[in-house]
């Protein structure tokens, strides 16, 4: 060493943040989540994640291995997240192979082949979910029923969602009243003794770990609140209209992965706007074609679709809401 | 409890960015030594912003301390003093703290003159007799310049045009840079000098309000200036919320007074003046006892220095005679920062002289030098949260990046105030403010050839 005294410019200092930290914290706010599954699905939630999680590694090794040449990134810990929150949009019962092309169509197609972490356009996660649902809608959609402490690896009993319950009832002349013994209360939903996909069972859960990503400045509170409070005002419309025919804003919002996609899915930093304007612009866009989607798509379920729509608004709305600067008195045209 | 709370929500701060880093204020309870008188001295003639001063003296000269070297060469100058009595050995070009070569006066000290060991004395002067007119004249004379790190010469924003009204005076004791205690040990110890020289600068401005700007890490301070304020009600101490770039002009305007200076302005259009109290203490020792800008505050810290303090110490001390005084270079520095962590210059050289603008001097160490390898930006938003100006960091890069030099500056480039709290928080460690400033320089020459 011949000179040991660095130059560089200012500043001098870091706060010793780094996305691998962020990504592991992330980690740690969906540990409640998943032992809640665990403890409703059994070890199939174990299988899922476990196989989602280990094929998203591996895949990403391979392709930046032996496609495209390029620095390995697999310790950034990104892939595992999208592992896991791949897992927890899937039901437990789906074949292992399938969970296999989800992860490879997550990694490959919506996250790689855009250039990596920081580039991909939208939620690689849900990419992968989505190209499950629309290519296996059968598997996708026959939910393993809540048996609690369940060893058994494939699931014998199936049923729907509350959502898909709801909408099933109502397409078929049924009213919101006859249709309430058939799903699970308020505070099941809440504590995730339910149907569904595995991570999107207990909202407390859940919640904790938003709180914990919140707390550890993670994530603001824009997108995740901002996206709860339009879906329920907007359901809460329709439901103080015609109770008979749709459900309280309640239901909406602790079932059918609305709080996963409000805080660990919306909330991904790669695909979310970077001002909070723009985070309120993106999370009102969400809840709305959430809604729009429950209401009157042809699907029970819309969080996955209305984040993906919304993630391709991100560019544009980066683009017109931007903060206001220091010392410009002129307001900018869109704001 | 309840009341602490309130008395946290009462501080003022600036609306919007900032970042809160490690304060390591190890030095604050260190009184101000004095620094032993250096072997030799080298005055750089450019120690301000504006037009190098012009040498006034010729090798073998004999000088006295205190005496003209170097004279103001134009409106935005400003004069130089000998801060010892001894001779002139050598008109050189030295490097400074800019990392290039700069003409110096190199004057050796004379170990037998008595008035270079002579500590001297000074009695408060709490009597104002001089004229507006002789006031800026003293300003001008004594080389005073901005102590706050601009080193902008003081009597520029005194002689202001007549157009412009200003009613208030701040005064930035805020010192939010971390490590440094420059700045504060000076509040503690010279608080009845700032009050005075306040004064000085309010009678000769015919402003009727001043404020006093201090991070409320500094409670001692708030207390001992509230304190010698009771004299003048014209006078108020502000505390403020200990948030980083709270110092920065335009922030600690937006703060104290919730006025804005538009972009590209200056505070004199929102009807303020701003100065830093090293330099308030230095007008008062000009007008009050004709001395000369030879001496200043100069904080020299780091975790691993040994005996860490403040120091009076004379312009144009070697900063390795410093680091010599606080028990020497540590084991393991890989970094030496003449200012504070954040907005200060990395020297190589431990030649290179204090000058006016010196607040410190800070020793890293290996832990904390190197930078990390830059990753891909994962959109995150922390820099465009954390940017007290408004912008977008990660933009502004990116747009330098590729040569889009128009468009930063359409995206306000010319505004970022070099805090570096973006590069601070950037998770990937992208070294955004290096871009920042590479895109500001060469947007400038597009300005200034368009025009």
């Amino acid at each position: 060493m011949a000179d040991p005294i660095i130059i560089s410019a200012s500043p001098h200092i870091h706060s010793n943040k780094t996305s691998k930290k962020l990504m592991y914290d992330v980690l740690y706010a969906l540990i409640p989540a998943f032992l809640v599954s665990i403890y409703v699905f059994g070890i199939s939630a174990l299988i899922l994640t476990s196989v989602a999680v280990i094929s998203c590694i591996l895949f990403e090794f391979l392709i930046q291995k032996f496609l495209l040449k390029t620095e390995i990134t697999i310790t950034d810990g990104s892939a595992l997240i999208t592992g896991i929150l791949l897992a927890f949009n899937l039901p437990s019962n789906l074949p292992i192979w399938m969970i296999i092309v989800g992860s490879l169509i997550a990694i490959g197609v919506a996250k790689l082949s855009f250039g990596g972490l920081g580039y991909n356009i939208f939620n690689p996660a849900l990419v992968g979910r989505v190209f499950l649902l629309v290519s296996f809608p059968v598997q996708m959609t026959s939910w393993p029923t809540a048996v609690v402490n369940n060893t058994t690896i494939v699931d014998a009993v199936t049923g729907a969602t509350p959502l898909g319950i709801i909408k099933e009832g109502l397409m078929y002349g049924e009213t919101m009243t006859t249709l309430s013994s058939k799903f699970p209360s308020t505070m099941e939903l809440f504590l995730g003794i339910t149907g569904g996909s595995v991570g999107e069972m207990s909202a407390l859960a859940l919640l904790l770990g938003g709180v914990f990503l919140i707390a550890r400045k993670v994530i603001t509170w824009h997108i995740p609140i901002t996206m709860l409070v339009t879906m329920a005002v907007f359901t809460g419309i329709f439901w103080l209209v015609n109770p008979e025919q749709y459900a309280d804003p309640l239901i909406h919002i602790l079932s059918g992965g609305a709080i996963l996609g409000a805080f660990y899915m919306a909330t991904d930093l790669v695909t979310s706007p970077m001002t909070k304007k723009g985070m309120i612009i993106f999370a009102i866009g969400i809840g709305i074609i959430t809604v729009v989607i429950r209401l009157f798509g042809a699907y029970p379920e819309g969080v996955s679709f209305a984040i993906l729509i919304m993630n391709a608004f991100v560019p544009l709305i980066n683009t017109y809401f931007k903060p206001r600067r220091f010392g410009n008195k002129i307001k900018s045209k869109i704001m | 409890m309840l009341n602490l709370k309130t008395q946290k929500l009462m501080l003022k701060t600036f609306p919007k960015g900032g970042i809160h880093p490690a304060e390591n204020k190890i030095t604050s309870s260190n009184d101000i030594k004095r620094m032993s008188i250096p072997k030799v001295v080298y005055v750089p003639v450019s120690q301000h912003i504006g037009i190098p001063s012009e040498i006034i003296v010729d090798r073998k000269d004999k000088v006295e301390i205190g005496q003209i070297i170097a004279k103001s060469s134009g409106f935005v100058s400003s004069n130089i003093h000998s801060p010892v009595a001894g001779t002139v050995t050598k008109l050189d070009k030295i490097i400074d703290s800019s990392g290039y070569k700069k003409q110096c006066i190199v004057i050796r000290t004379d170990p037998k003159n008595e008035s270079n060991f002579k500590i001297p004395e000074f009695p408060l002067v709490k009597e104002i007799t001089l004229s507006q007119k002789d006031i800026l004249q003293h300003i001008i004379d004594h080389g005073i310049v901005g102590l706050g790190g601009a080193t902008f010469p003081s009597h520029v924003k005194l002689d202001m045009k007549h157009d412009k009204h200003v009613d208030c005076l701040l005064i930035n004791g805020v010192e939010c840079e971390p490590y440094l205690t420059a700045d504060h040990r000076l509040m503690l110890e010279k608080a009845d000098e700032i009050i005075i020289g306040i004064q000085i600068l309010m009678q000769a401005l015919h402003i009727e309000k001043a404020v006093i700007g201090i991070e409320n890490n500094k409670k001692d301070a708030i207390e001992v200036l509230k304190k010698a304020t009771l004299v003048d009600d014209r006078i108020k101490v502000a505390a403020l919320k200990v948030k980083y770039p709270q110092g920065s002009e335009k922030q600690l305007i937006k703060a104290i007074l919730k006025r804005e200076v538009p972009k590209g302005g200056l505070p004199m259009d929102v009807g303020v003046i701003v100065h830093n109290v090293g330099t308030i203490f230095a007008i008062y020792q000009a007008v009050q006892h004709n001395q000369p800008l030879i001496e200043r505050v100069v904080t020299v810290t780091g975790k691993t220095v040994e005996s860490a303090s403040n120091f009076w110490v004379k312009i144009g001390t070697p900063i390795k005679d410093l680091i010599e005084e606080v028990g020497g270079l540590p084991e393991g520095t890989r970094k030496i920062v003449n200012g504070g962590p954040m907005m200060g210059k990395a020297i190589k050289n431990t030649d290179v002289p204090i000058t006016k603008g010196t607040s410190g001097i800070l020793v890293i160490s290996e832990e904390e030098a190197s930078r990390q390898e830059a990753k891909n930006c994962i959109r995150c938003g922390q820099c465009v949260f954390v940017c007290p100006m408004g912008l977008e960091p990660h933009l502004l890069m990116n747009l330098t990046e590729k040569g889009l030099y128009e468009r930063a500056g359409n995206e306000d480039i010319m505004t970022c105030i070099e805090c570096g709290s973006c590069s601070y928080v950037c998770p990937s460690h992208r070294p955004l403010l290096d871009y920042i400033r590479f895109g500001k320089s060469i947007v400038k020459n597009l300005n200034t050839t368009k025009n």
